[in-house]
């Protein structure tokens, strides 16, 4: 059982807890996730662990509603207890030790980048991070990565920021490089942007993958991804792969695969037939 | 050798008694259900079955069994409505009996040699132990707590059969046990890969229970490599015993295995077995049900497979394999329940392709027909394709069930374990790894294997274990 301790509506749809795991918030590194259980009949849901405060044991969990378990999610309060909280899982973030890397993280992905930015900082990489969403209301973690360097910050409607997606100033930071690396975090739609943005000057680009997971063990196979035309568990051999290399149709059309199911509530199961 | 056994034969009218029937589910109405299909033997064909049983003096069937069970001397305590004793007799040998009874490969293994089977019928040992086990687990209090009697603490990593197994011998001795388990339910295989219908949950959950009673701690959600390395815990533990089994799914690798539809077994079982997916929405992980599932590969993996599929209601619910009949490696019962509940088997079938339509969902299985050639330098008949049979299986749901090997999680972790090419680690004949002190047993040392061959290596592990601490000084708290 893992409490939380503290709750902050982010934005309509996105909730920031804090959650009691002691072990995970003493040696959690930056791009590694847990496995969230709600209950002992929830579905288990992989979340990166976007930040932790090692002396309180407290691990910090961004979500986004986008379905029934991260609602559910969502909507517990300071006090409530989730079933299960398992990691750190995936392969910590691959760092360097010196020069200027570029953070960039579209919608959620500004929490899911927050941790690698820390990291980043934390050695003495010079980090400049981009975030976008599509309003204001929605832009989340501006103060907190602002703390590690150079922040720009854009909205789909202007409302905050300059106007436009991550990408417009992505290309003028490109410009301004070197980069020894690039990172971004968000929709598949927006990872594969920057990594088409980066591969003319070859900067190496690094991506966070979202799969569905069950088990976060390499043992289901569900998470399956494309990456360089081989079959990679993200569990275990990502979540982070080079963005260069990524399908991310595969990775988009494969998260589609419950919509009918999700979409049709009860009776979605039986009803579900394809021929 | 088989006159001698006559010879000495009790009472020749045992003989005509035939070998009692296991009364089933009508296999119509269990095609829809994913309650236990064997229902267990009645008390009077239990002690007519155990009754036919010739208590040979030189008895073959124990040679057959991994964990030697002494099945004359429990057969005869059952004979003679000694239960209770029957029951004694059995967890001496095997601390699991209720889930091999049911498991079990036993027409390979200790009905094989029993010398009845020569004369037409073995004794019904598997369902006779069943029948014990679920008569002590209704009528015989659970063992009390050991009372720890020199402090030693062991860590088990994974509690699949071979990390029960060993928890509940080392307990028994007065070790503090505490299991790790990387899922939120503790039982391996048996809670998130063998179906209800063949091995129910409660039974499962029972054993866990009795090992809680004996004080052994359980704590689930812990990945070790991960949450703890094993470095950690050789610090807090003075012995450790891996049983992390071989759950890495292996794919065929060709082209569309990346489609909509196409499912690991482990992933298909898990969210059935694990995450009660066959009650969404009421419950909340959902699975693909398809209308025509294909499930490659014979072995129990994909008779679970493809008999889940059929529960959750596939019009069609096929075996795909590309070797003959004779091979398939699963138990006989499941095949013989499997074909009664309607599932066909596509034999001499090789896939080549999974075909997908425009949005990527699978609609068939590209396959080739197969005819079994010359025996290979193993002795077995290769199977070799016929040239020109190409066809395409409608399909809407691939199962893949050609087996899992060593996942690398763990181990990967801990670079001083010594493995062997596959990934497995190795171990001495106490079945001690290349660490001093740390034990490893069942599935990650084997290659998937079964039940029973987990649960002897973790009984010895745990013999091995006691005779390293005991050669230890004690500890010093
Ligand atoms: C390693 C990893 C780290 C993640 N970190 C975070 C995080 O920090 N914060 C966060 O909000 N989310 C994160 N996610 C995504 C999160 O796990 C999913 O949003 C969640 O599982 C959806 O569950 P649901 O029941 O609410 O939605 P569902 O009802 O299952 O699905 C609702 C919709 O979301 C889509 N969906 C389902 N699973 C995923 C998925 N894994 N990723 C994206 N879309 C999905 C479905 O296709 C559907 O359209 C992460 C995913 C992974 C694999
Ligand atoms: C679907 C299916 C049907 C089968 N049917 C039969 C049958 O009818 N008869 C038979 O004899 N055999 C059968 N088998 C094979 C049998 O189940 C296995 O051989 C046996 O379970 C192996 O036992 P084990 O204890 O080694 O490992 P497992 O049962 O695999 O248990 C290992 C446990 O360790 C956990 N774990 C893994 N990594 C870690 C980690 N890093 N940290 C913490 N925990 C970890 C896993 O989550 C799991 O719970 C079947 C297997 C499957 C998959
Ligand atoms: S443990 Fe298995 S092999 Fe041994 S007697 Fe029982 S059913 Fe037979
Ligand atoms: S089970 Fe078969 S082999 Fe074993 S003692 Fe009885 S008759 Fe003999
Ligand atoms: S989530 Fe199951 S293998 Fe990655």
């Amino acid at each position: 059982m893992n409490k939380v301790v503290s709750r902050q509506q982010l934005s309509r749809g996105i909730t920031r807890l804090e959650i009691q795991a002691p072990r995970i918030a003493e040696i959690r590194q930056p791009g590694q996730f847990v496995i969230v259980c709600l209950a002992e009949d929830s579905e288990r849901i992989p979340l990166t662990i976007a930040d932790s405060d090692p002396q309180r044991g407290n691990i910090t969990l961004v979500i986004q509603n986008v379905g029934h378990s991260t609602q559910e999610l969502g909507n517990l309060r300071v006090g409530e207890s989730l079933f299960a909280v398992t990691g750190p899982l995936g392969h910590p973030t691959e760092l360097p030790d010196q020069g200027c890397a570029l953070c960039v993280g579209g919608g959620v992905g500004a929490a899911v980048v927050h941790p690698i930015a820390q990291g980043l900082h934390r050695r003495g990489v010079k980090v400049t991070s981009i975030i976008g969403a599509r309003t204001r209301e929605q832009l989340i973690f501006e103060t907190e990565l602002r703390r590690f360097g150079d922040l720009i910050v854009c909205t789909d409607d202007g409302s905050h920021g300059c106007t436009g997606l991550v990408t417009d100033p992505l290309r003028t930071q490109l410009a301004a490089g070197p980069w020894a690396v690039v990172y971004a975090v968000g929709p598949a739609a927006m990872m594969q942007a920057v990594a088409e943005l980066t591969r003319p000057a070859q900067i190496r680009t690094i991506v966070s993958l979202n799969p569905v997971m069950i088990d976060g063990t390499g043992m289901c196979g569900g998470c399956r991804v494309s990456v360089g035309g081989v079959t990679k568990f993200a569990c275990v051999d990502g979540p982070e792969f080079d963005g260069h290399l990524v399908d991310y149709h595969d990775l988009l059309d494969r998260l589609t695969t419950y919509h009918t199911f999700e979409k049709s509530g009860p009776g979605g199961a039986k009803d579900h037939c394809k021929l | 050798m088989n006159q001698l056994t006559q010879s000495r034969m009790p009472s020749r009218q045992h003989l005509p008694i035939p070998r009692q029937k296991m009364p089933e589910q009508d296999a119509a109405a269990r095609a829809d259900n994913f309650n236990e299909v064997n229902l267990g033997l009645t008390e009077e064909a239990a002690r007519l079955e155990a009754g036919r049983c010739l208590q040979c003096k030189k008895p073959r069937c124990v040679g057959g069994c991994p964990v030697a069970v002494n099945i004359p001397k429990f057969l005869g305590l059952v004979a003679e409505n000694r239960l209770a004793e029957a029951a004694h007799v059995l967890r001496c040998d095997n601390a699991l009996p209720a889930v091999t009874g049911r498991v079990c490969p036993q027409e390979k293994q200790c009905e094989a040699h029993c010398v009845l089977g020569r004369k037409g019928s073995a004794v019904g040992i598997g369902y006779l132990e069943r029948f014990v086990a679920d008569w002590a687990d209704q009528h015989c209090p659970p063992p009390a707590a050991a009372i720890s009697a020199q402090g030693k603490k062991v860590a088990i990593v994974g509690s699949g059969p071979a990390g029960l197994t060993a928890a509940g011998e080392l307990a028994r001795r007065g070790y503090a046990v505490t299991i790790y388990e990387a899922l939120h339910k503790a039982g391996g295989v048996l809670s998130y890969g063998i179906p209800e219908f063949r091995l129910p949950k409660k039974i499962v959950a029972r054993e866990i229970e009795r090992l809680q009673a004996a004080g052994v701690t359980f704590r689930c959600n812990v990945v070790i490599g991960r949450t703890y390395t094993i470095q950690e815990l050789q610090a807090q533990f003075d012995a450790i015993f891996i049983a992390n089994g071989a759950g890495l799914p292996a794919f065929m690798n060709i082209p569309g295995e990346s489609l909509k539809g196409v499912y690991a077994a482990n992933e298909y079982l898990t969210r059935i077995n694990l995450m009660n997916a066959h009650r969404f929405p009421d419950s909340r992980t959902p699975v693909l049900n398809g209308r025509r599932v294909a499930v490659i590969g014979a072995g129990n993996v994909a008779m679970d497979a493809v008999r889940s599929a059929r529960r959750l209601g596939a019009a069609e619910a096929m075996i795909v394999y590309r070797r003959s009949r004779n091979e398939m490696p699963a138990r006989i019962e499941e095949i013989n329940h499997a074909e009664a509940e309607g599932i066909t088997l596509q034999l001499l079938t090789a896939p080549l392709e999974i075909i997908g339509d425009d949005r990527r969902w699978v609609t068939g299985l590209k396959c080739q027909r197969m005819q079994m050639g010359a025996p290979d330098a193993s002795g077995r008949a290769r199977p070799e394709p016929v040239p020109g049979s190409e066809f395409i299986l409608p399909c809407d749901v691939v199962v893949m069930a050609i087996g899992t090997r060593a996942n690398p999680l763990l181990t990967a972790t801990c670079p001083e374990l010594k493995l062997n090419a596959h990934g497995n680690i190795i171990v001495d004949e106490n079945g001690m790894t290349s660490l001093a002190g740390v034990f490893a047993g069942g599935d990650i040392v084997r290659g998937a294997a079964t039940v029973i061959l987990a649960m002897g290596d973790g009984k010895r592990a745990a013999k091995s274990i006691d005779q390293h601490l005991r050669a230890q000084p004690p500890a010093a708290n």
